[in-house]
């Protein structure tokens, strides 16, 4: 055998050796791991389903939708009706805050700023995104909340208005930035179409810009709701832990996830029904944010115009 | 009056005149034109208003935070232990407590993470699999931190009986962020170019010899930013731990990672709440955010600093 044929197979022998080992072994690994990812939503959705069944079986559905909610007395009572008033009383609150800020933040950045103005204001605004919500807790309940008061003088130390103000400012970056962004991706030609036309900035804005990119505004829309509504720290912190039917804003009022850090922190014993409400409440949580999530997706999807 | 506003006004009113000149049958609202640039002019100062309204309030928040912090933190503070006592209060524990938390949670979430990007990214044919992966990563994203609380709750903490220790902690809080991690890194990957993994199999390397020679070190810079965003996240996120049930006091510093433990955004939970009965735990929990921001500071600048020095433009 000559020196070629040699190396030949050497090459030869060298490229089945690689081929057999890790290079074959490499995807499946990668398969595996990105795997993690669908296994956890999938035990997300066990979890929950499995220990809410149990609440289900045990608590009939007539006292669950009703409004009396006392999972500790000693004739415990799991109305859920309390959770649902004081999530939609602070999310609609933070709505109110966060939607007309943020929208007109997101104009005032797209359509007034000079591009110097804008690459400053806009990452000093995203800071406020940035920082973590049990700050957000500290500063609705050591800071508005005492500054409320001086304006309305029968608000609680814990109450709904304080936390649902804050999560507002919390979520103003994320309407702005995603509103921006859709105010942003409008052709240039359309805008200076209507300005050749003599229109003002502001006839631009809101006769061709937002029109335009109405499915992107929409969808930032809903994506903070879906946002104020799983908000925790801050009404945990702020809005208390009251269980009563209430629409008064100015009283302590328990959003869903602020009632599963409250029961779980003040250990819930293993097997009990109020542990299954937890579930039980977490996955009406889950529910309701996937569905708000999966309706931002078909908005910007259908209403998304094609330029 | 900014320049603009001055020349659109004087412009209009010339063009006006011009135009009432010759042609004297078309009457130009000049009233009307007045209105319009007036309402332009006044709601552009609105809406000015509402971006500057936001970063006010970052201003008195951050303001706030530090006034009350203000004679509380000090080298003592950092390396007391946790105490009922306020002025002997300090949050050395809790420090150690998130210190360990994140060496869970950095190399779990990276290998995760990363190989996960590199899979759909590198490996994957585009068909129903790959789909069904990205929508589940983006829809992960969106679920309430609370949640996964409940997931640690249920799987970590009473199946496989770690209950409220480091490890729990820590391994919720990496499927937490993980998608941060796998968003960031499969945007590096996608941003490597083309030719350099064609001149990679050009030179008779294999796909994996491509990935790990030439993909994954041109988009290291990328995917270290990813992991400091995803740290910065994990390291102030409360309520999955509290949901896992960590103890009010802990005195004792953790020594090893199945031990019960505190982390900084317990601590100022706990301080916080326990605000009516000892006003001094406000000033603590303040103190305690002052040194939370700056860990977070530092970590997003490390990764704008990262981003902007070495990622390559091809």
């Amino acid at each position: 055998m000559d020196g070629r044929t040699k190396i030949r197979q050497m090459i030869q022998e060298n490229i089945a050796n690689k081929k057999n080992t890790t290079d074959k072994i490499m995807p499946r690994f990668f398969f595996l791991m990105a795997f993690v990812s669908v296994a956890t939503t999938f035990g997300i959705i066990a979890t929950l389903v499995t220990d809410a069944y149990k609440f289900f079986s045990v608590v009939p559905l007539s006292e669950v939708f009703s409004t009396r909610l006392a999972p500790l007395n000693a004739n415990p009572s799991f109305g859920i009706l309390p959770l649902i008033t004081g999530t939609v009383m602070t999310t609609l609150i933070a709505m109110m805050v966060a939607v007309p800020v943020g929208l007109t933040a997101a104009i005032f950045l797209s359509q007034f700023a000079s591009d110097k103005m804008r690459k400053i204001l806009k990452p000093i605004m995203e800071v406020l995104a940035g920082i973590p919500t049990i700050v957000y807790g500290f500063f609705a309940y050591s800071f508005v909340t005492p500054m409320l008061m001086r304006i309305i003088p029968s608000l609680g130390a814990k109450n709904a208005l304080s936390p649902g103000i804050v999560m507002g400012i919390m979520i103003i970056p994320l309407v702005a930035s995603l509103s921006e962004d859709a105010m942003n991706s409008v052709p240039e030609i359309m805008r200076e179409g209507a300005l050749g036309l003599g229109s003002t900035k502001l006839e631009v804005t809101f006769k061709v810009v937002i029109p335009a990119a109405i499915s992107g505004i929409m969808a930032s829309i809903v994506l903070a709701v879906s946002r104020a509504i799983g908000e925790t720290m801050i009404v945990t912190i702020a809005s208390g832990s009251s269980k009563a039917f209430t629409l008064d804003i100015t009283q302590s009022m328990q959003t869903m996830t602020a009632y599963i850090v409250e029961f779980t922190s003040g250990d819930a014993a293993s097997g009990t029904t109020g542990y299954y409400s937890l579930y039980a409440v977490g996955l009406l949580l889950f529910v309701f944010t996937m569905g708000i999530n999966l309706i931002a997706q078909h908005i910007s999807k259908k209403y998304r115009e094609e330029y | 009056m900014s320049q603009e506003t001055n020349y659109i006004r004087k412009d209009s009113r010339m063009m006006m005149k011009d135009i009432n000149q010759k042609l004297p049958d078309f009457k130009v609202n000049s009233a009307r034109i007045a209105r319009r640039v007036k309402l332009n002019n006044f709601l552009r100062h609105i809406f000015s208003l509402s971006t500057l309204f936001a970063i006010m309030v970052l201003a008195i928040l951050l303001y706030r935070i530090g006034a009350d912090s203000i004679g509380w933190l000090n080298t003592g503070f950092l390396t007391r232990n946790l105490s009922i006592f306020p002025e002997k209060a300090g949050i050395y524990g809790a420090i150690i407590g998130s210190v360990l938390l994140m060496l869970i949670v950095i190399p779990i979430t990276t290998v995760l993470g990363v190989s996960t990007a590199i899979y759909l990214e590198e490996y994957a044919t585009k068909g129903k699999i790959q789909d069904f992966i990205k929508i589940n990563i983006s829809n992960l994203a969106s679920v309430p931190s609370v949640i996964f609380g409940l997931l640690g709750l249920a799987v970590f903490g009473r199946m496989l009986n770690l209950g409220s220790s480091i490890l729990a902690g820590g391994l919720t809080m990496s499927l937490l962020v993980l998608p941060i991690v796998v968003v960031a890194s499969q945007e590096a990957i996608r941003a490597v170019p083309g030719f350099l993994r064609e001149a990679s199999y050009a030179m008779g390397a294999d796909r994996w010899t491509t990935v790990r020679k030439i993909v994954l070190p041109v988009a290291l810079p990328g995917i270290l930013t990813g992991s400091i965003l995803a740290m910065s996240r994990a390291i102030g996120e409360t309520a999955p731990l509290v949901v896992l049930g960590i103890p009010t006091l802990i005195l004792k510093i953790p020594s090893s990672i199945m031990d019960d433990f505190t982390a900084l955004p317990i601590q100022i939970y706990y301080w916080t709440l326990d605000t009516v009965l000892t006003p001094e735990y406000a000033n603590l929990a303040a103190a305690t955010i002052v040194v939370l921001l700056a860990v977070l500071f530092i970590l997003n600048s490390v990764a704008i600093i990262i981003r902007n020095k070495f990622q390559k433009r091809f």
